[in-house]
């Protein structure tokens, strides 16, 4: 059963088409993320799904019911946003019970409600105090509070994390995804940190300028992006892409532009389509599938590299090294002896690559 | 070696560094400031001791000198006594007449025009653009324009000379620019706040009074002393609209100092313009703290 079903969804901006024609279904009780760069429309169309923009086209189904006229306290969500949006002059409980007054509930209700959403979220010493008296962590909390006491079927956040610093960040990732499995609703979250989208989500919608590119579990969109922008996106350092053509010589072969002593072997390589000859393309490697040392002469591909720069980053170490005139980056562990203009021996599996189109940047 | 031996003569600059305080920059800075605050200063005392003498010592000439016996009868009268053309029950008529007048205009005015702004801000409604540029429009037509147009059409309404006419005519023409005031402070309250309060079920009016006035004290206290005084000083609007009966104390106090007939009473005149000042000089007092809050509130977030 889908929790949230979007058709054909547009909303410009004036002349701006900001959403085009997406299409959207999301499982009850899923974690959806929505990862993009900034400006994509991540927030447009969660204020869409949220019925705080007028949407030019397109139907939205929450719970099998069509809510694309309905006004946002009738959808059955909760929103919680970057800034908090917490009311400045109501307490803690005041901005609680706010949404609750509205509906009209019973005194009695208001305070059940108030005092469950408060112990999930461990704020119920803080029910007097105003917004302005509390922490980063505690205003966010308040904020998913005032989400949790509608009980609601949806919830939504806008990038809820990206105010704190980095260590209460991890904290309340955490609680999020606690949160989830305990309270089983369907989520959908926007942040451009690739990390939270990684470790929060069920699966990923990966936009781009309005457009879903690509909608998976997070292992999928890692190991199979579908093309050259999604690859890119997923992975820090990001993929290194090398360009070359692809021969035919019994076996697929890559051949590097700029000339490389190696021509990589990709019969391993599941290619979703046959490949016609010369064609042009990326290879794509990702910098932590790269082995150095003993392990590289196990692998299909093996050969040497000069180093050009490394970065050290506690327990691994970026190297910046260069093939045929193409950067090509790699992470070998802290132990690993290097130094400027050394050698090293790195060795992948052509198997794990990912191959794109040079053109469109498809994934073949 | 030489360094160090230079550095020991000298005292080793430490902690807060020490300031002349007759500095020629101090010196020039305070010395302005006297200066102008005195030039203020002393129209004000000039009155004040003026309206505390008897006829008799003014006609000494003296106006600086302090009264050699102080008198409150000059007051009593501008207040109770004082001829205005018919009536001579002083300013008091008047006083009350500005009262009935600026209470409901100030709340009429500040009540539409805060329920405009918050419209204009954050509920983009068709058409919201071209109101809002007929709105800037008309704070900068002229008022002479529309004086006799407005006479015909209250004259129309049966209120004109009235109080209610004028009220209405207060109320109008601090439409365009408390408007104005009021969409620019609204639009600094950030947007996730009014869509919160939509998620939550507020409505139009549920989100004005629960959401947004509660964060705009300032701004109200700013358009409050913005009309009471405006529309405590008027004299233009109050000499067409009104009639002796129900003029404002602005234009009686008019008719008491510029009365051609008898001897010139300055005592009685200097406290007349006193009593009559005395209103937006105490709103100024009281809410001075408030009014500077107010103007540079959301200019910063946080
Ligand atoms: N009110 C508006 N009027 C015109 N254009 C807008 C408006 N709001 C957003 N846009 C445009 O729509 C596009 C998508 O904006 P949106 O806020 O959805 O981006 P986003 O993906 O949430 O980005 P971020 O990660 O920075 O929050 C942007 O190019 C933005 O400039
Ligand atoms: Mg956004």
């Amino acid at each position: 059963m889908n929790s949230i079903e979007i058709n054909n969804l547009s909303l410009n901006f004036g002349d701006v088409k900001v959403l085009k024609d997406l299409n959207l279904s999301v499982n009850k009780g899923e974690f959806l993320v929505l990862l993009g760069a900034s400006g994509c429309g991540k927030s447009t169309l969660l204020n869409c799904i949220a019925g705080l923009l007028e949407i030019n086209d397109g139907q939205i189904y929450i719970n099998n019911q069509n809510v694309t006229w309905f006004e946002p306290s009738e959808r059955g969500i909760g929103m919680v946003f970057q800034s908090y949006a917490l009311y400045p002059q109501m307490s803690v409980k005041g901005n609680l019970s706010f949404s609750l007054k509205n509906a009209k509930l019973s005194k009695d209700e208001i305070e059940k409600r108030v005092k469950h959403a408060s112990e999930i979220l461990q704020i119920e010493s803080l029910l007097d105090r105003k917004p302005a008296a509390l922490s980063g962590g505690q205003r966010q909390r308040v904020a998913i509070g005032r989400a949790l006491v509608r009980d609601v079927e949806v919830f939504l956040f806008d990038e809820p994390l990206s105010n704190l610093d980095a260590k209460l960040r991890t904290e309340l990732r955490v609680e999020i995804k606690r949160l989830h499995q305990k309270l089983d609703n369907t989520m959908i979250y926007v942040t451009h940190d690739q990390i939270e989208a990684m470790t929060l989500a069920d699966r990923i919608a990966i936009m781009r300028d309005g457009l879903i590119q690509q909608l998976d579990t997070p292992k999928i969109i890692y190991s199979n992006p579908v093309n050259k922008y999604v690859a890119g996106f997923i992975g820090s350092p990001g993929m290194n892409f090398l360009k070359g053509k692809i021969l035919q010589d019994g076996k697929p072969i890559f051949k590097l532009e700029g000339g490389w002593c190696e021509s990589p072997d990709l019969s391993n390589y599941k290619f979703q389509e046959t490949i016609k000859v010369e064609k042009e393309v990326w290879l794509g490697i990702r910098p932590e599938s790269v082995v150095v040392g003993g392990e590289a002469e196990n692998m299909p591909v093996n050969f040497n590299l000069e180093i050009e720069v490394f970065e050290p980053m506690g327990a691994d170490t970026l190297v910046w090294s260069q093939i045929g005139g193409q950067e090509f980056r790699f992470m070998v562990d802290v132990n690993t002896s290097i130094n400027v203009g050394g050698t090293l021996t790195v060795g992948f599996d052509p198997a794990h690559a990912s191959i794109f189109d040079l053109e469109s940047e498809e994934r073949l | 070696m030489t360094n160090s031996q230079n550095n020991s003569s000298v005292v080793d600059p430490r902690g807060p560094k020490p300031r002349k305080i007759m500095s020629r920059r101090n010196i020039i800075l305070y010395g302005t400031l006297l200066v102008v605050a005195i030039y203020y200063l002393i129209p004000l005392y000039v009155m004040i001791v003026t309206s505390l003498k008897g006829m008799p010592e003014i006609r000494l000439g003296n106006i600086f000198s302090p009264p050699v016996e102080v008198t409150f009868e000059p007051w009593i009268k501008a207040w109770a006594q004082a001829c205005t053309g018919l009536n001579c029950d002083g300013l008091s008529r008047g006083f009350w007449n500005s009262v009935k007048i600026t209470i409901p205009s100030v709340f009429v005015s500040i009540a539409i025009a805060s329920i405009n702004g918050y419209a204009l801000a954050n509920w983009r409604f068709k058409g919201a653009n071209l109101f809002f540029t007929i709105l800037i429009f008309g704070a900068f037509i002229p008022y002479q324009i529309m004086i006799y147009p407005l006479v015909i059409l209250l004259r129309d309404l049966g209120i004109y000379t009235k109080l209610p006419g004028l009220i209405l005519i207060h109320s109008i023409f601090g439409m365009p620019i408390l408007t104005l005031l009021f969409r620019n402070y609204f639009t600094t309250i950030p947007e996730e706040l009014f869509k919160a309060a939509r998620v939550d079920g507020a409505k139009f009016w549920g989100i004005y009074f629960r959401v947004m006035m509660p964060m705009s004290l300032p701004i109200f206290v700013v358009a409050i002393i913005m009309q009471v005084t405006g529309i405590w000083n008027d004299f233009l609007f109050g000499v067409i609209y009104t009639k002796p009966d129900t003029y404002p104390m602005t234009v009686q106090l008019n008719n008491i100092v510029n009365s051609v007939q008898g001897v010139k009473e300055y005592n009685v005149n200097m406290a007349a313009t006193l009593l009559t000042g005395l209103v937006p000089l105490t709103v100024y007092f009281v809410s001075g703290k408030l009014f500077v809050k107010g103007i540079t509130a959301g200019a910063v977030k946080g």
